[in-house]
């Protein structure tokens, strides 16, 4: 069965998700993979969006982050403040998903301006609830395209932490969750490194050389001793994908993606 | 609580140079309100809200506002406010302050006002450059453990303005759904106007725990059907998805925006 890249980083996302997590989607990569996980092999999987929607199960993907679909079909809706009081900060969520517009080697995302602050050259939307999902969950999943502009030597602005700068300041901060332990992209899997917490290459996707994934890598990426091969996406798996989507868009009129 | 025309409760409550509070997460968005803002022409205001939206991409457009203290500035699903970074990276209309939180910190921020606090302390902002642009963010030992915490002063604006579905004939206001930020914001601020879908003679059966804001918390309530649109109310009207796509297209080009605006706001009378 074909697949395309991106249906292969949805399918690679979705099946880092266990039956047990709680996990707090954002819209769009994220939100796909979330629900497909919770589609087939997680279906006990907890969905918590930052609208305040707990437990939600969703039939279509919200093309916002306080769609009523997710409030229809949640176990209960808290107010904003509770969302990231008591469930992000109180320790609850097992599994945050973010993204970005650039990511680099430690995993530390910019989602807010490319070029200088005060004059910027693009003004991003800025953190959204990323700042404190990025340390308040046990652990992060990103998601990403992967390119030489996106993926990048050094950030123009540090929106989430990640492993820090040099790797090492979650612990110089006194931060206890993981951070990101797990980087999909449309090429690869990486997963930090025990010693560095750089990111490195631990799984290939099927058909993808090593040149390819050095050439859209802004640092000088590496590999580990071994590097798996990610099985292709499951019939199984892509059908219940591509209904989705087919219903998110008969129901919207369009694909869903972006953030709120 | 008297009840009010929308012209009337913006025009007695929001004046030139104040602190402004919008609230609706994606839900119950208060567009009519900002509309009614815009067309009384206020100036140098300084907009609150953690996701600017479509409202403030219009009002900062139109030249409203002189600072915007937000989190996420972005067209939910659909990408950039186009208004809002032309604002920020080249001044147009004309420059705009920007004070830039987390949600965690916006949404906290709005509590400390609702309880009276001079400030809200969080575990936020942690590994951040946040915090190296935004000069409100302290961080503070806990006296308890030593641990750092992030510091922000409490929201407190002059007006909060928020949409609900229903209000009583006392004026009481009812909210559903996805309530979002708006009791918070509501009590933090020093006067605060509701505009509703409708008025009914009394609530009916409702949840024990129904978040309703008594009319005396609120400076007037102002019915407004249809008050939230392109968002939308729980129970009324689903989002105008499609409108928020095509708004990327409108608000792209100066003159377009303009000429869409004053047909649709400036000439469009309620």
């Amino acid at each position: 069965m074909n697949y395309t890249p991106q249906e292969m980083m949805t399918v690679a996302a979705a099946r880092a998700l266990s039956n047990e997590d709680v996990c707090f989607v954002g819209i769009g990569l994220p939100s796909a993979a979330c629900n497909l996980a919770r589609l087939t092999h997680a279906p006990g999987v907890k969905l918590i969006y930052e609208s305040g929607t707990l437990e939600t199960r969703p039939d279509v993907l919200p093309l916002s982050i306080g769609d009523g679909e997710l409030c229809e079909t949640a176990l209960t809706t808290v107010s904003v403040p509770e969302i990231f009081r008591y469930w992000l900060q109180g320790g609850r969520i097992t599994v945050g998903f973010l993204g970005g517009a650039q990511v680099d080697r430690f995993a530390n995302l910019n989602s807010t301006v490319i070029g200088p602050y005060d004059r910027p050259k693009v003004r991003l939307p800025g953190s959204g609830g990323a700042a404190e999902i990025a340390t308040g969950c046990g652990q992060i999943f990103i998601v990403m395209k992967q390119g030489k502009r996106s993926f990048v030597r050094d950030l123009d602005f540090l929106t989430s932490l990640g492993h820090g700068r040099t790797g090492r300041e979650r612990s110089a901060l006194g931060i206890r969750t993981k951070g990101p332990t797990l980087l999909v992209t449309d090429l690869c899997l990486m997963r930090p490194e025990p010693e560095t917490n750089e990111m490195i290459v631990t799984s290939m996707h099927s058909g993808v050389t090593r040149e390819q994934i050095v050439e859209n890598t802004g640092w000088d990426v590496r590999f580990a001793d071994t590097v798996e091969q990610t099985p292709p996406p499951t019939q199984d798996e892509l059908s219940v994908l591509r209904d989705l989507h087919e219903r998110t868009a008969r129901a919207h009129g369009a694909a869903a993606g972006g953030e709120a | 609580m008297p009840f009010l025309t929308l012209a009337e409760a913006v025009a007695r409550h929001v004046r030139d140079g104040a602190t402004v509070a919008l609230e609706g997460f994606t839900h119950l968005i208060p567009f009519a309100a900002g509309h009614e803002i815009i067309r009384q022409r206020r100036r140098g205001l300084t907009l609150v809200r953690m996701t600017p939206d479509l409202i403030y991409d219009q009002m900062i457009g139109m030249g409203v506002a002189a600072r915007l203290v937000f989190s996420w500035g972005g067209n939910p699903g659909v990408g950039s406010l186009h208004r809002m970074r032309d604002a920020v990276e080249r001044g147009w209309p004309a420059p705009l302050e920007i004070v830039e939180h987390s949600h965690a910190g916006m949404a906290l921020a709005y509590e400390a006002g609702a309880s009276g606090m001079p400030c809200a302390f969080l575990r936020g902002y942690r590994g951040s450059d946040l915090a190296a642009v935004n000069h409100q963010v302290k961080f503070v030992p806990c006296p308890f453990t030593g641990e750092d915490l992030a510091c922000i002063p409490a929201h407190r604006p002059d007006v909060t303005i928020i949409h609900a579905q229903k209000a009583d004939r006392a004026g009481n206001v009812l909210i559903e759904g996805i309530v979002g930020v708006q009791k918070e914001a509501v009590l933090a601020a020093r006067c605060a106007v509701a505009t509703v879908e409708e008025v009914v003679e009394e609530f009916g059966p409702r949840s024990a725990n129904a978040v309703i804001l008594p009319s005396w918390t609120l400076a007037a309530v102002a019915v407004v059907p249809g008050g939230a649109r392109p968002s939308y109310a729980h129970g009324y009207y689903p989002r105008d998805n499609a409108f928020y796509v095509a708004w990327d297209e409108i608000a792209r080009d100066r003159d377009r925006f303009r000429a869409w605006m004053q047909e649709n706001v400036i000439e469009a009378a309620r």
